[in-house]
């Protein structure tokens, strides 16, 4: 440990609190009024899941990227690079390439054939009832592990911050964020909660811009010298090399395999991804976002190698890991090496936001899943009219929020960006499959969707409870009991291909064959845009 | 058996088996999913061999190449030029081959869904 590591003194922290939550209270404040003003226009169903259909391709996609860049990208990757080095990359790779998924198979044939949520396009051709309820539930499913990742985030957050583990101080913040977001999507709807996603994705943005720019002026504007720091401070020249983390054993590397597959193949089956291309007016902007938002997220993800190794060399491994907060901590402490107490104020506020924000955009796609899927089709067999479907969504909001305030206190201080990947697996298990059968394969029925989405999302978390992320281990949610009888921490190797294989399996074997009609339609629909809906005037 | 993900709207009516077998049709679906497959297919390969070469072939990867920036880092950052290219690749390819035939189908269907008086004309008039 070289001399400059200990300039972070963690116990400095503590006085710049004040500040931190003047400037978190500023943007709260800026955001409400935003979304006061955006909520005028919330009339009907399509106004409030899908914000009108109103905004162009590159407001989308700078929300998509406020959407997708959350404290798991942030404080997750920036930790896990400082701390594991290479290893660590490999997310961001895996995040940004996962966008090809979604350009080039999803986004633009979603757009053209659903209406609010996943399902309307899985169960476009197929039974409503059945297929519909089997999304909803894998919607409700990967929402809530990306809801506890957040609130880990804003645990490891408020402890770093108030210099505190206190289980009560991190509760009582916790429900602050919580009833805020409640309130964001309560009177905003769709369109305040993607005002709040464009305004945080800027502010992200700039501030590991500002960051990148700072860390490397200090190395010259040379990378080799940056890393050659990163080596210095850890002493250890494998933080440049692959495999620091998981290229221990046999397991591990399989391990890491299973979290590659999972990170590539998730993003374009995350509900609240998905539900965003509904927001737009045509497949065409819906590209356009997906364009937007991929050079966003890859020039983002293109700082936090900077400012991961930056960690590494300015703060120094030991210093984050024993800092509240832990591994989740690299980047406020390199914000407050480098900028001292406002610059720490800065980041973190953005960071604050960017948890807000992207619990927000959890919470409605959450709600509309299950008030348009579960309660307008199902329970009330389409009877229900949109003002109560609205009404079901925002009661949805207030028990969704009440839970994930409950997960994040319960949440413990694992890496953030750890704990997405699971969510990333669980959506690449449940949805993926079905979402690629149902727009490519004409064969594809009921039975075989029915089957890859409850078999992707029952082996995926199955496997997850008996691993050693649940249990067995030092880091395990349940330290102190061991039936972790599935070795790898991420279940996506397994659990991917099962999901195909069902789905296959399912359709081979259904005697059932689907509407002919309906097959056209859908084909006709998604590659033409023909009645797609249109943006609502007002 | 409605579908709620659609309400009634300018195509309620068109008989989409007759649009799905027309020549024009076939020849977008061809077009998209010619670019859209060995491309998918492409991505992924290279993503997993990048993924297997940073599990299994870390002396590989440990090899330096400038300074202290090893073969690792490169084909890492590799990995996003990939990405943008393929992104403006698949844009520019949907502007010029894409998006025209996928206008003309539409606007066929739907000019001839409702005729200037508003009166529903059923089926792909020609």
């Amino acid at each position: 440990m070289i001399g400059i590591a200990t300039a972070v003194d963690v116990a400095d922290l503590k006085e710049t609190t004040l500040l931190n939550m003047g400037i978190f209270g500023l943007f709260v404040a800026v955001t409400m009024v935003i979304v006061l003003r955006a909520s005028r226009n919330n009339k009907t169903a399509a106004d409030y899941y899908a914000a009108g259909r109103s905004f162009t391709g590159s407001q989308n996609g700078t929300a998509i990227a406020g959407d997708y860049l959350s404290a798991a990208s942030f404080l997750g990757i920036t930790g896990a690079i400082a701390i594991n080095g290479y290893d660590g990359f490999m997310y961001s790779i895996g995040f940004l390439v996962a966008w090809l998924v979604a350009l080039l198979l999803v986004a633009e044939l979603l757009r053209n054939t659903g209406k609010f949520t996943m399902a309307d396009v899985l169960s476009f051709r197929l039974k409503q009832g059945p297929v519909r309820i089997a999304a909803a539930i894998s919607t409700l499913a990967v929402c809530f592990f990306y809801l506890l990742a957040q609130m880990a985030g804003a645990g490891s957050l408020i402890s770093l911050l108030l210099g505190i583990s206190d289980w009560g101080g991190q509760a009582l913040v916790i429900i602050v964020v919580g009833v805020l977001m409640i309130t964001y999507v309560l009177i905003g709807g769709m369109k305040g909660t993607t005002w709040v996603q464009i305004i945080k994705a800027i502010l992200l943005i700039a501030g590991a811009a500002v960051m990148t720019f700072w860390v490397l002026a200090i190395y010259g504007f040379n990378l080799s010298s940056l890393l050659g720091a990163a080596v210095e401070t850890s002493g250890n020249p494998a933080v440049l090399n692959p495999g620091l983390q998981y290229g221990k054993t046999e397991t591990s590397k399989l391990d890491f395999m299973s979290l590659g597959l999972a990170l590539v193949l998730g993003t374009a089956a995350l509900p609240h991804v998905l539900m965003r291309f509904y927001t737009v007016p045509t497949a065409k902007e819906a590209r356009k976002s997906v364009v937007w938002s991929i050079w966003l997220i890859g020039l983002f993800y293109l700082f936090t190698l900077v400012l991961g190794y930056g960690a590494a060399a300015l703060v120094g491994a030991e210093t984050i890991k024993s800092a509240p907060g832990g591994v989740n901590s690299a980047a406020p402490l390199l914000a407050f090496h480098l900028g001292g107490p406002l610059l720490l104020g800065f980041i973190s506020a953005v960071a604050f936001a960017t948890i807000l924000a992207v619990v927000a955009g959890l919470t409605i796609t959450a709600a509309a899943s299950f008030a348009h899927d579960i309660y307008a089709s199902v329970i009330s067999k389409g009877k229900a009219d949109a003002d109560t479907e609205v009404k079901v969504a925002r009661r949805t909001v207030v028990v969704i929020g009440v839970m994930a305030i409950l997960g994040g206190i319960f949440a413990n201080g694992q890496n953030v960006a750890f704990l997405v990947a699971l969510a990333f697996a669980v959506a690449a298990s449940a949805n993926l499959p079905t979402i690629v059968y149902s727009l490519f394969w004409r064969r594809f029925t009921t039975q075989g969707a029915v089957w890859s989405m409850y078999g992707g999302l029952g082996s995926a978390i199955i496997l997850i409870i008996f691993s050693p992320v649940v249990s067995g281990g030092a880091t395990s949610m349940i330290k102190d009991a061991n039936f972790a009888l599935f070795p790898l921490s991420n279940p996506g190797i397994v659990s991917i291909p099962l999901a195909f294989l069902l789905g296959w399996l399912g359709t081979v074997l259904d005697k059932n064959r689907e509407d002919s009609a309906k097959q056209a339609e859908m084909e006709v629909r998604s590659l033409t845009g023909v009645g797609a809906e249109k943006a609502v005037d007002h | 058996m409605g579908n709620d993900a659609r309400t009634p709207d300018a195509a309620a009516s068109v008989d989409f088996e007759e649009v799905q077998s027309t020549e024009r049709f076939q020849e977008l679906r061809k077009r998209h999913r010619s670019f859209v497959f060995p491309m998918a297919v492409a991505f992924l390969l290279w993503y997993f061999a990048y993924v297997l070469l940073a599990d299994y072939a870390v002396g590989f990867m440990s090899t330096k190449v400038w300074g202290n920036i090893n073969i690792g880092l490169i084909l890492g950052l590799l990995q996003f030029v990939t990405t943008f290219a393929i992104t403006g690749w698949y844009v520019s390819y949907s502007n010029r081959r894409l998006d025209p035939i996928a206008a003309e189908i539409r606007n066929e269907i739907e000019g001839h869904e409702f005729d200037k008086d508003g009166n529903i004309v059923t089926g792909v008039a020609k």
